[in-house]
């Protein structure tokens, strides 16, 4: 069975948002809501000053903070792909899973359940890359298995230097930005 | 420097998080309030097994009272659920993970023992109840008749009390995103506040001026039933005074934990101090130190001291001023909670 990541190389995302508005025309995301996002992160003082421009999501971690804290289990880990899912029909909306998510990346949907990204499975299962991935312009985003050695995250993670979001939350997340 | 920009715009996240408003403060007071009573109440239930008096005791006089507090605060967990249709989702699983899930059974079982000691004085406390539903005074005579029945009812009282008491602060503890919430003092905080309200309700109870003839139709005797002066017995007077003890035995404690928190704290990570720092000196400090700890806490302890020692008379004052420092120790702890974010350790390129 598969264990599906992202990796995204900052060197090459310029920020342009087509991942944001293809999840939102993909999976129909509410106008006002975001499944992903742009962050912009400069450090240093001026004139020697660093800029990460990341495309962020939920990193659909290893060891899911937000699945281990709900009350119904409408949050679970997928066995296909490993991948962290929502079921409506289960979520009470108590947004327990929201306040326990270290990267702010679920929302309560205007219908009332906790919605959040999904890696686009319904795409993945087809064969497909998600939404997000599949129209960036600068190929900065790669989407696989991340227990086959041979595939390209793998690959990439293997032979690039790369960072994931708030490792000290010790959330094991499963996206990897290359720098 | 360090500058982060970013284009979510998510509601009730963005930009700070906001998904928990005055609903989840009211019911972890009163689930916190409830633990007290049973709390007391158990222990209550102990002694008069052994042979005392229960007329002693009004704290055995008051699980209906839990159990109207109790309803309370599930309606207002119930009015912030934003998927509320779905909410008996809840008792077609058990996720052993979930300190909500532990404590949605656990409260099942808490009504359960709530309504059991109920019924030890109901029927007669409740006389229209008591002539309508004869059963009600059957069962009531067996418990009372039998001091291990008693026991057993006291012990659940006190087990459950406690696990409800501790439970509305671990169902905070757990979620390591919010630092301010990741100290294992807020647990038993919370507890010994509860204790603390459970008493400051129950001394508030006996306060109500009595009325004679005690009201024994449906709703006034429902009503007599739980504010006993009202009721066929009026609590004796000493029963306010061990009311007022217990009470700063419990408020002295909730100051040393209070320390014990911040200490735990500002000790912890950078992530941790700077949670620290929302209460200590950043936009909750006046409510956390101004109502918390000099209202809720210094002030009852004063306050109370001085009434035990007969130098001032007897008030409901610092039992009202416990009840507003207990439910804003939540409100502050659940608001600032989520303004607290973890700092990331690493920088660009990490």
């Amino acid at each position: 069975m598969p264990r599906f990541g992202m990796v995204i190389d900052t060197r090459k995302c310029v920020g342009c948002q087509d991942c944001v508005v293809a999840c939102q025309t993909e999976n129909d995301v509410p106008q006002g809501y975001c499944r992903d996002w742009i962050a912009t992160e400069v450090r240093g003082s001026f004139p020697s000053l660093s800029m990460e421009i990341r495309s962020e999501r939920c990193n659909h971690c290893d060891n899911p903070p937000c699945v281990s804290c709900c009350p119904t289990g409408a949050s679970h880990v997928e066995d296909f792909g490993k991948v962290v899912l929502v079921t409506a029909n289960k979520c009470i909306g108590c947004k327990a899973c929201i306040a326990a998510c270290p990267y702010d990346a679920r929302y309560v949907h205007p219908d009332g359940y906790v919605d959040k990204c999904t890696f686009c499975l319904h795409r993945v299962k087809q064969g497909k890359d998600p939404a997000c991935v599949s129209v960036c312009p600068t190929h900065c985003m790669h989407f696989g298995d991340l227990d086959d050695p041979k595939s390209v995250v793998s690959e990439l993670l293997r032979t690039r230097k790369n960072h994931t979001l708030l490792p000290e939350a010790g959330t094991k997340p499963r996206v990897f930005y290359l720098t | 420097m360090l500058e982060f920009t970013t284009t979510r715009h998510n509601p009730l996240i963005d930009p700070q998080l906001a998904v928990w408003s005055w609903e989840i403060p009211v019911y972890l007071f009163l689930g916190g309030v409830v633990a007290g009573m049973m709390v007391l109440g158990g222990l209550a239930m102990l002694r008069v097994a052994r042979g005392e008096d229960s007329r002693a005791f009004f704290s055995m006089h008051t699980p209906l009272l839990g159990f109207v507090l109790m309803n309370i605060g599930m309606l207002a967990l119930l009015l912030d659920l934003t998927h509320r249709l779905y909410v008996w989702r809840i008792y077609l699983t058990f996720q052993a993970s979930s300190p909500m899930s532990w404590g949605s059974w656990v409260l099942l079982v808490v009504y359960g023992v709530l309504l059991l000691s109920a019924l030890v004085r109901l029927p007669e406390a409740w006389p229209w109840l008591g002539h309508r539903v004869p059963q009600l005074r059957t069962i009531s005579d067996r418990i009372v008749a039998r001091p291990l029945w008693l026991r057993l009812l006291g012990g659940s009282n006190i087990v459950l009390g406690v696990g409800l008491g501790i439970y509305t602060g671990i169902l905070l503890n757990t979620m390591i995103a919010r630092p301010l919430w990741n100290s294992m003092v807020l647990a038993p905080l919370f507890l010994v506040s509860g204790l603390s309200a459970g008493a400051a309700v129950m001394h508030l109870a006996a306060s109500v001026p009595a009325r004679r003839p005690a009201p024994n139709g449906l709703f006034g005797g429902a009503l007599a039933s739980m504010i006993q002066p009202l009721g066929p017995q009026r609590p004796q007077s000493k029963t306010v005074d061990s009311l007022i003890r217990a009470d700063l035995v419990f408020l002295v404690t909730e100051l040393v934990l209070i320390g014990l928190l911040l200490l735990s704290l500002i000790n912890a990570s950078p992530s941790h101090a700077a949670a620290a720092a929302l209460i200590i000196s950043g936009p909750y400090a006046w409510p956390f130190w101004g109502v918390i700890v000099v209202l809720g806490v210094l002030v009852p302890i004063a306050w109370q001291a001085l009434e035990l020692s007969h130098r001032i008379a007897h008030t409901v004052v610092p039992a009202l001023l416990v009840l507003v420092g207990g439910f804003t120790l939540r409100w502050v702890m659940v608001s600032a909670g989520q303004l607290s974010q973890i700092v990331p350790a690493a920088g660009l390129g990490q």
